[in-house]
């Protein structure tokens, strides 16, 4: 089992299309469409989302994504209408990118506040490539150097593969200078076959996340 | 009837969501013109399909108490309305039906913390201050008027909503030369102004709408 993921957009055809995008990476991960109204047009619907909420509810969790405005608000009273609130958590990331990153997470066995996290980290490196923390974290708990093998290098799956699974760790990481947490981050590296990748982390699992991330690179992401 | 003011029972508000769906029926071209100068002109729209909906739930599934009336409502709002009227207007209803729970018989005092656990739960659902030029500016000057009329009258639920009634209508009219800073009209900046904010309107006739209903 995993945390489970439902997708609450203005659209019928965006919330599939999203759910279809996120898929092809995070095979294992039950992803829900909740999309436009109950006839068919451009709104929200409570039933929907509840419906898809109830459909995605289990042992583990869920986190939901959401687009414009009142998505956000439909999503937050459906949560409210439900027997376990607790049970919900609502992302605030961008849908596409935040969903693909949540996904990946989930994949990798995130608990929900990790799936969260990793969602609302690619919005944390759309405003700042560096996180800020690392100019101030002195010298890293645990540090390594890896040379990307596969062939297309470091492209969205690699990329989601790492940010997943860091987002379950308890340390702060960066891979050439950018946050290791988020997806876009890693993709803006634009790392190709034979780049060296320099990992830093900080924190209790420094060291569990720079061998994460090293293996990942080294087995070149299970990838030729 | 007229002079003797009725209890506020399940039968008041089921008139209640009548009228209201009534009044959405009568008022939606001018919503919809309102919101086509400030927004994108599908309140009046979507206002008259969510209670034209509420109506069609209280025919199939009738409502024990004004409560499971509220709660009906809320439900049909944020599944039928579509824009952010929806969730907006449904956790008004759904607060409001929490703060009445099993009640059979509406006193004043339960009324006026009903219509602030309404206002409240809108509040927290779009973050919206006074003076912000959204329906919050209807709300806010009702529920202190309820409020004021429940502690100081004479026991008269009626006159606690004639006056959230009279104030959600001041309140609406006042939000004319306000520059939007919540929802879409706030993307026109300083041109919102000039104009009545369409969420205050249609709060203004919902909240008339339950004063109608225990005349």
């Amino acid at each position: 089992m995993t945390v489970r993921l439902v997708v609450v957009s203005h659209s019928e055809k965006i919330a599939a299309g999203a759910v279809e995008l996120a898929a092809q990476m995070a095979p294992d991960v039950v992803i829900l469409p909740a999309g436009g109204t109950d006839d068919g047009r451009i709104g929200t619907s409570l039933e929907k989302v509840m419906a898809a909420l109830e459909q995605a509810a289990g042992d583990d969790g869920i986190v939901v994504l959401t687009d414009l405005g009142s998505a956000v608000m439909t999503a937050e009273a459906a949560v409210e209408f439900l027997p376990d609130p607790d049970s919900v958590l609502l992302a605030d990331a961008p849908l596409v990118e935040g969903l693909v990153a949540a996904a990946v997470a989930a994949q990798a066995g995130a608990d929900a506040a990790g799936v969260k996290q990793a969602a609302e980290a690619v919005r944390r490196a759309a405003a700042a490539e560096i996180p800020a923390e690392a100019e101030t974290l002195g010298p890293p708990d645990a540090s390594g150097d890896f040379e990307v093998v596969n062939q297309a290098g470091m492209h969205a799956r690699p990329a989601a593969k790492i940010a997943g699974g860091l987002s379950g760790l308890e340390a702060e990481v960066t891979v050439n200078g950018v946050d290791g947490a988020s997806m876009t981050g890693l993709m803006t590296l634009g790392a190709g076959r034979g780049s060296i990748l320099h990992v830093e982390a900080w924190g209790p699992d420094a060291a569990k996340a720079v061998k994460y991330v090293g293996g990942l690179v080294e087995a070149g992401f299970g990838e030729p | 009837m007229g002079h003797l003011t009725v209890g506020l029972d399940v039968d008041w508000a089921v008139r209640w969501l009548t009228l209201s769906a009534q009044a959405m029926a009568d008022h939606r071209v001018e919503l919809i013109e309102l919101d086509r100068a400030i927004g994108d002109s599908d309140h009046g729209e979507n206002m008259d399909r969510g209670f034209k909906a509420v109506m069609e739930r209280l025919a199939d599934a009738p409502p024990a108490t004004p409560g499971a009336a509220l709660k009906l409502t809320a439900m049909a709002l944020m599944s039928k309305v579509g824009g952010a009227a929806g969730p907006l207007y449904g956790t008004a209803f759904l607060r409001a039906s929490t703060s009445l729970g099993e009640t059979t018989d509406i006193d004043p005092g339960a009324l006026a913390a009903a219509i602030e656990a309404a206002r409240d739960g809108i509040v927290a659902r779009g973050k919206a201050e006074s003076g912000d030029k959204t329906m919050v500016d209807a709300w806010t000057p009702a529920v202190d008027a309820a409020a004021a009329e429940a502690a100081a009258g004479d026991g008269d639920v009626l006159k606690v909503l004639l006056a959230a009634a009279e104030a959600a209508e001041a309140g609406a009219v006042a939000t004319d030369p306000l520059i939007a800073r919540k929802g879409r009209a706030s993307y026109l900046g300083e041109r919102s102004a000039g104009h009545r904010d369409p969420g205050a309107v249609s709060t203004a006739l919902i909240l008339r709408a339950a004063a109608g209903a225990a005349e």
